[in-house]
């Protein structure tokens, strides 16, 4: 299957500095993907790129195989990370121009826009300027202008910025629907619990290039390290030539927790029947990566005071 | 264009919508009409000036000072100064003024007359008093060295000028207060209107960049789509403004005022047609009432038909109207967008209103410099000097001076090449304003200079 959207060798240069260094993307047709990177990587420059709010200086960005063009805008659908909307404009007009610029008939407007403020709970706001409503509800609905034509592709630049708990879930349910009924959603985000929740495939920028990208489990398996954890009572005592005790630390009433690393050769089994032989195994698991651990990784490859100034936030 | 189409809709309705735009259209007549009213009540209730004339020259001066409807001299009571001066006192609101001649008057160099009042004496009313008394000492010297009134009436010469424009669309005959006063009208209209509706283009633009909107609709629309949609969006803005207040002045000034006039009597007007000119509620008349004795004497044109309800649209009639409204239009329009393309790529550059003055300053020297200028050269200059010519040319000044220009008549070829001059401009204008707007209204937390607007201007799209 053609992918809704590709990206081939986009270049982008502002005046001094480079934002986009031959970055080349797939983006599957009806999954969630994930464009990660730390903060002036170059995310925004591609979706100024992919909403044509900007060209790319070289290279080439296709909708499904054509070039993209001014036709296909009606097919995108964005949501900016900085929200506006025009502050003394009703709530229903402002759906309504928002849509009609994007190329709906009013009488379908009017009507879906009738729809998604039932589903949204925002009904007796629509005669309401946009400034009367909080920021929680203005963002709602800049989120129903965003899919109100229905658009093939929705880009999401942290969707979930400004919500209460309550409202993020409400709106991931929809992201999620919105797929499960034919849309592509690229979801630009740092929240990387949120990445594991939602997104099928990711692509890692920094730096101006794309460092990673493929389906969330394929990278996933790609890092693992072979580690695994151990939660048991005893004492883990001895070592193993086909084993490495990475970290070993007691926890409270007599156990003790360890994570251990497998050598070429030796199986998850193996390492099993040996722990059984020392421990009370009570806990066995695979060590898997989080997105989180990757990123920090990934982009600490490149660019170590990134990492420690993150890891110093947390 | 379609998208263009919904932008100048939105720009429009919600402008027109707004409560202060109701309140502007419907005021601004009515103050309109209400001060024609106010000026109409006040001249036709006006009084000539009394003054009281206190004679120790001996020279009799009273039996030569001449009344007129501007001033009447009527004898002081009282023996002597002091008593004139209490009496004067005591009929204070019914005497404006007393004039004392001292004894021993020189004709020839006549010194220490002296004119008292309450208060400071109006400029106007000591030049009445002076030229009366020059012409009647004048006289008493023309009569002391042996002419006979008879001839000395024959040797004034009775000075009938009236100005007559030779242009056909003239319609004949030329008020050159009305045309003047018709220049200042239309080009104040056109300064202000560029200015506080160009300005409004300004803020729209830097409300929306401060909104954040501005992603949202670039995504769907082209910057200089967005960007024209709301400037033609408020040039529609403009012109029912226009409207409005030109139908409402005309009904008011043409239905209501004349009503409430009414009952100052016709027989006083159609027997004194000259001062019906001054009576009149006509504030464009205002500064030439004191040609409308003249234009009374002379086959009245602009002057209305003794009896016949006054209306400052019939003054109009002797001028070149059609050139004018169409004139007028035009370089309105076409000043209003070449400033406010200026205007929006201002809005776009800063992020909040408060940067916007340093580039609003280069925006408004033409435009205020126009105006004043055009005020000398054309007004009280001449309307077809060379100055006058090219100030109508150049296209950030042409709005102002080619409308000041209208009411006296321009040749048509100059009215085309000043129009596609400033066509010309609008569109190189406009197009450097798209360029620095298109990057400007995505560019937050840079302060602009004119260096970084002089980059923006090359970026590629």
């Amino acid at each position: 299957m053609t992918p809704i959207l590709e990206a081939l060798d986009v270049r982008k240069t502002y005046a001094a500095h480079t934002a986009l260094d031959g970055v080349s993307l797939a983006i599957p047709e009806q999954s969630i993907f994930g464009l990660l990177g730390p903060n002036g990587a170059g995310k925004t420059s591609l979706i100024r790129i992919i909403t044509q709010i900007t060209g790319a200086d070289a290279g080439e960005i296709r909708f499904r195989g054509q070039r993209l063009s001014p036709a296909h805008i009606g097919e995108i659908g964005y949501l900016p990370e900085e929200r506006g909307l025009y502050k003394k404009m009703k709530v229903g007009e402002q759906l309504l121009y928002l849509a009609r610029l994007r190329g709906l008939a009013r009488a379908d407007a009017v009507a879906r826009i009738k729809q998604w403020l039932a589903r949204l709970e925002l009904t007796p706001w629509a005669q309401k300027n946009v400034e009367d409503l909080s920021k929680g509800m203005q963002q709602k609905v800049q989120f129903i202008a965003t899919v109100l034509h229905q658009p093939k592709l929705i880009i999401l630049d942290e969707p979930f910025s400004g919500f209460d708990p309550i409202n993020a879930n409400l709106i991931k349910d929809e992201i999620l629907e919105l797929r499960a009924q034919g849309a592509t959603i690229i979801f630009s985000t740092h929240r990387m619990e949120s990445v594991e929740e939602l997104c099928d495939s990711i692509a890692l920028i920094n730096k101006a290039k794309k460092v990673l990208d493929g389906p969330v489990a394929q990278i996933k398996n790609q890092f693992k390290t072979n580690t695994y954890e151990v939660e048991g009572r005893g004492e883990l005592l001895l070592l193993h030539p086909d084993f490495e005790v990475l970290e070993q630390h007691p926890r409270e009433n007599g156990h003790v927790y360890a994570r251990i690393r497998l050598h070429a050769g030796a199986t998850p089994n193996d390492l099993l029947r040996f722990l059984i032989s020392q421990l009370e195994v009570q806990a066995f698991r695979e060590r898997i990566p989080s997105i989180n651990e990757i990123f920090i990784q990934r982009v600490g490859e490149t660019m170590p005071d990134a990492v420690a100034e993150a890891a110093h936030a947390r | 264009m379609d998208k263009i189409w919904l932008i100048i809709q939105r720009e429009y309705l919600t402008r027109v919508r707004k409560k202060s735009f109701l309140v502007v259209s419907l005021l601004a007549p009515l103050l309109l009409a209400a001060s024609s009213l106010a000026i109409g009540k006040l001249s036709a209730g006006a009084a000539p000036d009394t003054v009281a004339v206190y004679d120790n020259s001996g020279l009799h001066l009273l039996a030569r000072l001449v009344s007129n409807d501007d001033v009447q001299f009527v004898p002081a009571l009282g023996p002597s100064l002091a008593a004139a001066e209490a009496a004067f006192k005591k009929a204070a609101p019914k005497q404006d003024a007393l004039l004392y001649v001292p004894a021993g008057l020189g004709l020839d160099n006549a010194e220490g007359i002296q004119l008292l009042s309450n208060g400071n004496v109006p400029l106007k009313r000591q030049n009445l008093v002076r030229s009366a008394v020059s012409k009647a000492l004048g006289a008493l010297k023309m009569e002391r060295s042996g002419l006979k009134q008879e001839t000395i009436d024959n040797l004034q010469a009775k000075i009938d000028l009236t100005a007559i424009n030779l242009d056909e669309q003239g319609g004949g005959r030329n008020d050159v207060d009305v045309t003047t006063s018709m220049a200042y009208v239309l080009s104040i209209l056109v300064y202000m209107f560029i200015f506080i509706y160009g300005v409004q283009v300004m803020r729209g633009v830097s409300e929306e960049k401060s909104n954040r909107i501005m992603e949202v609709m670039i995504s769907s629309v082209k910057p200089f789509q967005l960007m024209m949609g709301k400037i033609l969006g408020i040039a529609g803005v403009v012109l029912t403004q226009f409207g409005l207040w030109l139908a409402l002045s005309w009904g008011l000034t043409t239905v209501l005022v004349p009503l409430l006039l009414k009952d100052k009597p016709a027989v006083a007007v159609a027997a004194r047609p000259a001062t019906a000119t001054n009576a009149a509620p006509a504030p464009t008349t205002a500064p030439g009432s004191e040609a409308a004795p003249a234009a009374a004497d002379a086959p009245p044109v602009a002057v209305p038909r003794p009896g016949a309800p006054f209306s400052i649209w019939s003054l109009l009639s002797g001028l070149p109207i059609g050139s004018i409204i169409g004139g007028f239009l035009f370089f309105f329009l076409g000043g209003y967008l070449l400033y406010s393309a200026m205007f929006a790529a201002i809005g776009s550059a800063v992020d909040d209103q408060t940067d916007a003055q340093q580039f609003m300053f280069p925006v408004t020297i033409p435009l205020i410099l126009s105006y004043i200028v055009s005020i000398n050269v054309i007004i009280n200059g001449d309307p077809n000097g060379p100055l006058a010519f090219w100030l109508s040319m150049i296209p950030f000044t042409s709005p102002i001076a080619m409308v000041m220009r209208l009411p006296f008549g321009v040749p048509l070829w100059q009215l085309l090449l000043s129009g596609a001059l400033l066509v010309a401009g609008f569109v190189g204008v406009t197009w450097v304003a798209a360029r620095i707007y298109r990057v400007g209204i995505l560019m937050y937390g840079k302060k602009a200079t004119y260096k970084e607007l002089g980059k923006w201007m090359f970026y590629k799209g």
